[in-house]
């Protein structure tokens, strides 16, 4: 492995200066379950390390006050996949922050990690769009907060400078009568990269019509997309069978995959409608509405 | 447990090396380290087929911490007529070539030169200033591109042996077999139903979790010690001896722990360029090779492209068969045993009265195919397993009647010729018949396949040394490395055979210094072949010991007895002398040591016999399918640790389940390998697998005295065509290619058959 | 930067405080393996996919390939060569040995550390819980079989 340096900020206005000061020569070491891999085979070459694992406000995992949550950016996902109120109320980042490697890698591995990685396949970054999450930004020009959605550039790139680095991320209070669902495809039972993943939130009205709806999806285009022809036909329906299928019909104009080793875009446009169908569902049924 | 000296052969005991392995003590080759020692780091070709125009280490030699680098330049020339090996055998020249490329690179990931420096991180820099001149030449990747009469060659000087006289032209087949019986236009003639199919199985890895690593420490006297992860010890050191061109004498191969060898650890990789490193240094020099360069250039399992056509009557009888099995033998011939273990194991259970066979060995411009358990079984057996799976579907017939109607009788000719081994196959199909795993319904969305396979075992010799101590123990030392419990269950052959307990007996494996010649720990012949030099090396003992006695009785030998940890004179008891009365005696007190030697060789042939069915479920929108229930049936002849046979049927299960649903190597147009990881390249975790629930039949070999089989490979033939015949179930639809991952399975049932003609 | 950026790291292995003078570049695994002869971990891949390397860190197993040895400072590793002391057994490695849980060993090590850390998160896990809790630890040898029974031999000893 190619030699570098590193630093373990203990504040987080010592982590801003140290990313401030290095740029594009400096990557975050939050898990490290990816990028100490990446440099190892050269796919990244940074010269300094910043671990954020000892900046408080990037450990953080508490209430927001409003209902709604705040998850460090270097808060191991094995935190996030064992709390019973994210197990209640936002069942998808539950879910998703399970299915990132094994045991092992969800003692270590964050969504800051999962999600500054900008992998295209992201497991925690559909569930994170569909629930309508933000994430704080810090850096030289000061704090900001955008839609995780909006910070996606392609594939290992996002929309943030090289100086800036991710502290929290935070997950609104879901409105009432409403669920999130993950899941994705992949040719094992555990330990694979997603061919498609599907996150998938609902709200329903008192009449048990789609009120809301948002589809976001994973592995089938350059960055995370929303299937928002997906969630068109089902806003303002009574889900039925049919109309899961036609949602997933829908879902498959966002996507826009390649073909690699873990599966063709023709398999993977084919998956996107089959996981689209039973992530709506699932859903669903979470609400106690049951098509299948 | 302990177990009883009468009863310690067919006791499931714990390994007797187990502490150290459960404490994380146990010293395998990546973790020993030699004070002084060197690091070496391997530079390979990112091409799969170019010629090396010029290569510049000026200044990787002068890079700080470097302490040498090697390239082809520094390999002494070679007798180009001398074949090395052990299971296989291969011109030295070919070997050599495949560890360090002269003028050609002939994979993606062969060796160029090889850098040791004080640190892993410091040679590992230095690679990238080796300047390496390539230009590219056309590859060739997939079999059947490379038997085109137009294709690249990889080798001018290759003519297919077994064509002598028929063929002088330059060609990418090394070898052609062929065996034929009877009169297959007849036997056309007689059938009811003609079949016809083409198969196709990936390469795989033989997956072991260690590693290649080794460290070479070379003395002032030019003595060479090599410190490796080996299944053949003796092997290694000839296989080195002639490509160093030293002397045998000149050589201690040390085999540490093993993690893991599957039939991949018969031949020596990293051991060439660390040798030619601690040779130019003088220091100790260390290799342990990365995930990346085991898949890449250590030797995958051959894949396969299969053709077979056959006819049966409505009695089931396969009337005529026809077929041709080619297997990717990489950029070096070497698959021919492997081709060879196909038209005689993989035909011979059944009778096949009119058939024609054939079998080639594919060059290709891929790392050299090495063995992997039951080398080339499990291609074949795919391909003549779902063809009887879809004779029986188109008769309408059970599928085990099918194959009991078909079935070698005992005794009668293999396809070879030669006499078929006892093994009471029709019996063990009638067993498989009436098990619970074949008689239940079969639970809706499920479907069930079941596929045989058939080994002989028996091959080489082993050696064992045993040694009385002073305090009526004994200490054992065989040549054969312990892949999976050989110290064990040796320990229990030497303990029931010398009439103590097992942990009287210490089971060691020696180094190339310390006990006689061994061949490999492959082809399932340790507990045959190695329990037989083992027995002898006891009853060698008890001869001795016999003969001390004798000497204080004042009698002959001939009439002494020993049971009960006792020896007795006779015709007259009141003379006896007990084991730990006369073991003192005898060593330290005179009367002389006692050290017994077995040796086996020439052993007769056995067979081992499995069947297994499979049942899985088959998501059809995904196209992904899971295996609900597995049950093998096995038959061990005399099992002497029921545990680790059952361990050893589950793990080739497992192994072959990952073959038959994931695992595939990936390779671009290009010969570039995409997948050299545990993350792409997809063996089973423990949530892919149920219990796989293991069932011995059959009885004691009675070729043999010890009345064992092999049982380490036998279990990974049937698999791949179980599970394959139970996703065809399934589905519906007749799946002739492996790996049946979900994308394959999806195509297959949405486009409808794949590789019917 | 220099190729020599070493610095002091203190931290606890195995109960016993431990100083090591290293370089970031030096993974964890490196850092228990070379510096401080603690072979019992292993690596199998080096990219968090075998589970081979598993250590414990503040509780948790994690991929010690996947780890740097500078970010371990003031932190508690556990290794397979402090679960029991001397040359005790613990009840998980009695249960492997006594189930045939392992043939060449070299996952062996792993698989006892990630079955103590489920074991302590669930004293009594299904069949499922355990294959899902060891999914990152990959055996070659045994089909995991006589793995899932070892746990489950374990547990029941346990929780006696």
């Amino acid at each position: 492995m190619r030699n570098f340096d590193y630093v373990a900020p203990t504040s987080l206005t010592e982590a801003v200066q140290a990313f401030g000061q290095a740029g594009d020569k400096a990557r975050a070491l939050a898990g490290g379950t990816d990028i100490i891999d990446q440099i190892r085979i050269g796919r990244r070459t940074p010269e300094l390390l910043i671990d954020t694992k000892r900046v408080p406000e990037m450990m953080v995992f508490e209430g927001d006050g409003a209902g709604g949550l705040r998850i460090g950016a270097a808060l191991p996902l094995y935190r996030v996949r064992d709390d019973a109120n994210v197990q209640a109320t936002y069942p998808a980042l539950a879910t998703a922050s399970g299915l990132v490697g094994a045991v092992q890698i969800q003692n270590r591995a964050t969504l800051g990690g999962n999600v500054g990685n900008a992998a295209p396949s992201g497991d925690t970054i559909p569930p994170l769009v569909v629930l309508g999450s933000t994430v704080v930004i810090a850096g030289p020009r000061g704090t900001r907060e955008e839609p995780v959605e909006n910070i996606f550039a392609g594939p290992g790139q996002m929309t943030i400078a090289p100086d800036e680095c991710l502290v929290e991320f935070r997950v609104p209070a879901p409105k009432a009568n409403s669920s999130s669902y993950y899941v994705r495809f992949i040719p094992r039972a555990e330990m694979d990269i997603a061919v498609v993943g599907v996150g998938v939130s609902l709200t329903l009205n008192g009449g048990g019509q789609i009120e809301d709806v948002n589809i976001s999806l994973a592995s089938v285009a350059p960055t995370p997309v929303r299937a928002t022809d997906a969630e068109n036909v089902l806003r303002g329906e009574t889900l039925t069978a049919a109309l899961a299928r036609e949602a997933g019909e829908q879902a498959e104009h966002h996507a826009s995959p390649i073909s690699d080793v873990r599966g063709s875009a023709d398999y993977r446009r084919e998956l996107t409608k089959v996981l689209t169908r039973r992530a709506v569902a699932a859903c669903a049924a979470q609400l106690g509405v049951n098509v299948t | 447990m302990v177990a009883t000296p009468e009863k310690a052969i067919g006791q499931p005991i714990a390994r007797v090396d187990a502490v150290e392995r459960v404490k994380g003590r146990a010293v395998y080759a990546p973790d020993l380290t030699l004070p002084g020692t060197l690091h070496c780091k391997i530079l390979r070709s990112p091409h799969a087929h170019a010629r090396i125009k010029s290569i510049d280490t000026s200044a990787a030699e002068e890079y700080p911490g470097v302490k040498a680098v090697v390239t082809h330049k520094d390999l002494p020339a070679l007798d180009s007529d001398e074949q090395v090996g052990g299971e296989v055998t291969l011109d030295a020249v070919y070997l050599r070539q495949f560890l360090m490329a002269s003028d050609r690179v002939l994979f993606h990931g062969h060796p160029v030169a090889a850098v040791a420096a004080t640190s892993p991180h410091i040679a590992e820099e230095a690679l990238d200033l080796i300047k390496v001149d390539y230009e590219p030449l056309p590859a060739v990747v997939g079999i059947e591109d490379a038997i085109k009469d137009d294709a690249p060659i990889i080798h001018e000087e290759v003519r297919t042996r077994g064509l002598e006289g028929r063929s002088d032209k330059p060609t990418n087949i090394s070898v052609h077999m062929e065996l034929a019986r009877g009169d297959v236009a007849k036997g056309y003639e007689e059938a009811d139903v003609v079949l016809e199919g083409e198969y196709r199985i990936g390469m795989v890895h033989q997956g072991y979790i260690e590693p290649q690593a080794c460290t070479v420490d070379v003395d002032a006297t030019g003595h060479i010690t090599i410190y490796t992860t080996t299944q053949a010890s003796f092997a290694n050191k000839s296989q080195n001896a002639a490509l160093l061109q030293v002397p045998l004498n000149k050589v201690t191969v040390v085999p540490l722990e093993i993690g893991g060898g599957f039939g991949g650890k018969g031949f020596t990789v990293p051991e060439l360029p660390t040798a030619l490193l601690a040779l130019k240094t003088g220091a100790p020099v260390k290799t342990v090779l990365s995930r990346d360069e085991v898949f890449r250039a250590t030797g995958p399992a051959p894949d396969a492209y299969c053709w077979i056509k056959a006819g049966a009557n409505k009695k089931g009888e396969v009337t005529a068969f026809e077929a041709r099995f080619y297997l990717d033998a990489g950029c070096l011939p070497g698959s021919a045993l492997y081709v060879n273990n196909i038209l005689v194991a993989g035909l011979s259970p059944y009778k096949l009265p009119n058939f024609q066979a054939d079998g080639y060995d594919v060059l290709t411009n891929k790392s050299r195919s090495q063995a992997y358990r039951a080398p080339g079984l499990p291609e074949g057996a795919f391909a003549i397993e779902t063809m009887m799976d879809e004779l029986a579907e188109a008769l309408d017939m059970d599928p085990i009647d099918l194959r009991i109607a078909n079935i070698t009788d005992d005794g009668a000719p293999m396809s070879d010729g030669m006499a078929l081994p006892v093994t009471r196959f029709k019996e063990i199909l009638e067993t498989v018949k009436k098990h619970d795993s074949w008689t239940s319904p079969v639970p809706e969305g499920r479907g069930r396949g079941v596929a045989i396979g058939m080994r002989r075992e028996g091959s080489g010799t082993s050696t064992a040394t045993i040694q009385l101590n002073a305090d009526a123990t004994f200490s054992l030392i065989v040549g054969s490395v312990d892949l999976t419990g050989t110290r064990t269950s040796m320990a229990q052959i030497a303990a029931e055979e010398l009439g103590v307990t097992v942990d009287e007996v210490r089971s060691t494996v020696g180094d190339t210094d310390s006990v006689g010649y061994s061949d490999g720990s492959w082809g399932s012949r340790i507990t045959y072949v190695t329990g037989m030099a083992v027995k002898n090396a006891s009853e060698d003992v008890i001869r001795q010991l016999k003969e001390r006695a004798a000497e204080g009785f004042q009698a002959s030998a001939e009439d002494v007895e020993y049971a009960d940890r006792t020896f007795t004179l006779r015709d007259n008891p009141e003379q006896s002398i007990t084991l730990a009365e006369l073991a003192p005696k005898c060593v330290g007190m005179g009367l002389g040591a006692v050290i017994g030697t077995g040796i086996a060789a020439g052993v007769r042939p056995v067979t081992s016999t499995g069947v297994q069915i499979c049942e899985v479920e088959v998501d059809e929108s995904t196209g992904r399918a899971t295996i609900a229930r597995y049950t093998a049936f096995q038959d061990p002849g005399r099992a002497i640790n029921p545990m680790a046979v059952e361990g050893q049927v589950q793990g080739a299960v497992a192994q072959g389940v990952g073959w038959a649903l994931w695992e595939n190597y990936e390779w671009g147009e290009d010969g570039i390998l995409k997948n050299a990881n545990f993350l792409d390249y997809r063996m089973p975790t423990a949530l892919d697998l149920p219990m796989i629930e293991t069932i011995f039949v059959g009885g004691p070999a009675p070729e043999n005295p010890l009345g064992v089989r092999g049982v380490g490979e036998v279990p990974i033939i049937p698999p791949l065509p179980a599970v394959g015949n139970a996703v065809s179930r399934t589905t519906g639809i007749r799946h002739r290619e492996i790996p049946l991952n979900p994308e394959n399975v999806f195509w297959a049932t949405h486009n409808g058959a794949n590789g019917a003609k | 930067m220099t190729t020599t950026n070493r610095r002091i790291v203190q931290f606890t292995v195995n109960g016993n405080s431990v100083e090591v003078a290293i370089t970031p570049r030096q993974t964890l695994l490196e850092v228990v393996r070379d510096e401080l002869g603690l072979t019992g971990a292993k690596e199998g891949c080096s990219n968090g996919n075998c589970g081979s390397c598993t250590i414990e860190v503040d509780g948790v197993t994690i991929n010690s390939c996947c780890a740097l040895g500078v970010e371990m400072d003031g932190r508690e590793v556990n290794t397979i060569e402090g679960l029991a002391p001397g040359n005790d057994l613990h009840p998980i490695q009695k249960a492997y040995m006594n189930n045939g849980g392992f043939q060449c060993g070299i996952c062996t090590p792993g698989f006892i550390l990630s079955t103590d850390h489920l074991l302590k998160m669930i004293p009594n896990p299904t069949e499922e819980e355990i294959r899902l809790h060891l999914a990152g630890n990959l055996c070659r040898c045994t089909g995991y079989d006589k793995i899932v029974r070892s746990v489950q031999a374990a547990a029941e000893d346990m929780n006696s």
